[in-house]
């Protein structure tokens, strides 16, 4: 924690970090963030669980709400990139990827939780891993080993430029991507969190510290506050983009894999 | 007065604009095409968010740097 003389203190990358409060001292030990990440799954679980059910052919309002999300996800990422038969066929993966982007990205902007769980590494690069194994599979699969010379070897280039372009084609397919994948998400979840957590710890400070000490600068907490309102709302809005990002981007690689030319 | 912070935050401050300026032509343009072709939405959605994780990779990956634990000359 960063604290200067006034008594304002900032939230700091630690924030990602607690300490262990389940199982301390097994090799199970769990902090906020994961119990968090295990809450988010279990209601995900119940939720997908009660929605399915018990399904009638006219949907009462619930199964209106599971169901179009479902089909959100099968019509407009994976059936619409991947077309009829490979989105269906690579739709549990991307599925899952949505949904569980989503519930621990949510749990963020969620009060009593307020940190998502996705702002720590672990669940942004497993996944990314999982995608970036997912579309080389799916190349190797379609095409064989055609796939390696179609990522590496760019059709109707003169071949002397192999030496500079096949490099580059390695770093952008097998490299970036992934990365970016692990990056995006962390790094949505890490600044929105640390500027909801600043939000919060500038408006305690102007309207409980300075506010009482008879300072009128600290009514610019009344700014601050709804400040922090609107980033609330736009946080939710990041969550569930950042989760179609995901999912949607994993159907591209696997598509672009996939293709017979490039 | 002196002004105490991290030159990460700076370096981050410089690759934004440029992912910024990039990210905004490629949805203008999107934008621009879905106008004059709208049954081609679908295909030039995927496009641009395929571009837009390109040019965004870079603004990330300059987040990303800021969280490095470079060793301190001193």
């Amino acid at each position: 924690m960063a604290a200067d003389d006034s008594g304002f203190v900032a939230p700091t990358i630690q924030q990602f970090f607690p300490g262990p409060i389940l199982f301390v001292g097994t090799p199970f030990e769990m902090n906020r963030i994961m119990v968090i990440r295990m809450l988010a799954v279990i209601v995900l679980v119940v939720w997908l669980w009660l929605g399915t059910r018990n399904m009638k052919l006219v949907p009462g309002r619930f199964q209106v709400s599971v169901e179009g999300l479902l089909g959100f996800v099968r019509n407009n990422i994976a059936i619409e990139t991947l077309g009829e038969k490979d989105g269906k066929r690579f739709l549990p993966v991307i599925m899952t990827m949505f949904f569980l982007v989503f519930a621990t990205n949510i749990t963020g902007p969620i009060p009593p939780l307020l940190i998502p769980g996705s702002s720590v590494i672990g669940l942004p690069l497993v996944l990314a891993l999982i995608a970036w194994v997912l579309f080389i599979y799916a190349g190797f699969r379609k095409l064989g080993w055609t796939y390696l010379k179609n990522a590496l070897f760019l059709p109707g280039v003169p071949k002397v430029l192999y030496i500079l372009l096949t490099p580059l084609e390695i770093l952008s397919t097998f490299i970036v991507r992934p990365v970016t994948l692990t990056l995006r998400l962390l790094m949505n979840m890490v600044s929105g969190h640390l500027l909801l957590a600043l939000v919060y710890a500038a408006s305690s400070f102007f309207l409980f510290t300075l506010l009482p000490q008879g300072n009128f600068l600290g009514l610019i907490g009344v700014g601050t506050v709804a400040f922090g309102l609107v980033y609330l709302v736009f946080e939710i809005f990041v969550a569930a983009l950042q989760a179609y990002v995901f999912a949607f981007l994993t159907a591209i690689y696997i598509q672009l894999a996939m293709a017979e030319e490039h | 007065m002196h002004i105490v912070g991290y030159l990460a935050a700076l370096g981050f401050g410089i690759a934004a604009i440029g992912s910024g300026i990039g990210v905004g032509i490629i949805v203008g343009k999107t934008i621009e095409s879905v106008a004059r072709q709208p049954e081609l939405q679908g295909r030039l959605t995927s496009l641009m968010f395929l571009g837009i994780a390109l040019t965004e990779a870079l603004c990330f990956i300059a987040i990303a740097i800021g969280f490095i634990p470079f060793p301190s000359p001193n």
